[in-house]
């Protein structure tokens, strides 16, 4: 049975994220997809697994989410309350929305994982640093090149053209 | 521990099901990432959850990797869509029709 932590922190990242698709303001938004991510940090924490909270923390709370903020501030301000949407659309995204969330469910409440319990000790973070630099190095690696190929791709992309160097110092 | 992995599990089917409205109704790019996001959160609890009542180290392992792995998908979503918006002078994405194939 679920405990009152578990139920906050449910209500906390469920609401935030249906708050951060369909709050007005893009801002609101941003600030409400900060509390789903917050959310997931809390269930971290009571999984025992507070090295991945805390990752969790640094690098979406702390970063990806204000980089989005950052992101919504240069887009003009009309955009950021401008809201389309389709009724025919939205009812169909609902319809999927209940059938992938009961069909899930339903095979997982069907499924043994309902009677799956441990009273064993949480895993010791050391073990997942042992992991990285055994079995997984090679992966670690490429992970390495893929996130400074993307960040250096990302601000290839993002840089401005048509402003001569000059235009820029000014 | 009082928390059971069908708890978790659900809540992961939920926040999966919430992600892929998102995805399916919005049509503001911002908005789309937000549900992207959402979706790769959802995944990342289910793997801790699995890892916590195996138990086992490889499924904190595989959530940072995915962690990491999502902080550069987010850089590169972001700058593609500052890229758009330059161009179109929007984030509509009805409005990217010469992106279509």
């Amino acid at each position: 049975m679920a405990d009152a932590a578990f139920l906050a922190l449910t209500v906390i990242t469920i609401g935030s994220a249906i708050a951060a698709l369909e709050l007005r303001s893009l801002i609101y938004g941003s600030i409400a997809l900060m509390g789903t991510l917050g959310g997931i940090a809390g269930f971290f924490f009571l999984l025992d697994a507070p090295f991945v909270a805390l990752f969790q923390l640094a690098v979406y709370v702390g970063s990806i989410a204000v980089l989005i903020l950052f992101t919504v501030m240069l887009v003009k301000r009309e955009l950021i309350f401008k809201k389309v949407e389709d009724k025919r659309r939205k009812f169909a995204g609902i319809g999927l929305m209940m059938v992938v969330m009961v069909g899930l469910g339903a095979v997982f409440l069907d499924s043994g994982i309902k009677t799956i319990t441990t009273d064993e000790p949480p895993v010791d973070f050391r073990d997942i640093g042992t992991d990285f630099v055994t079995y997984y190095w090679p992966a670690l690696i490429l992970m390495g090149l893929i996130l400074a190929g993307s960040v250096t791709g990302a601000l290839v992309l993002a840089k401005r053209e048509d402003v001569e160097n000059d235009q820029r110092t000014n | 521990m009082t928390n059971e992995l069908i708890d978790f599990t659900l809540v992961s089917v939920a926040l999966l099901g919430i992600g892929i409205y998102g995805l399916a109704v919005k049509r503001n790019f911002i908005r789309m990432l937000f549900a992207v996001e959402i979706i790769i959160n959802a995944a990342n609890l289910s793997l801790v959850a699995f890892g916590r009542f195996l138990p086992h180290s490889g499924g904190q392992t595989m959530a940072l990797f995915s962690i990491a792995i999502a902080a550069a998908e987010v850089a590169v979503g972001l700058s593609l869509i500052i890229v758009a918006y330059r161009m179109y002078q929007n984030v509509d994405i009805a409005d990217f029709r010469s992106l279509k194939g």
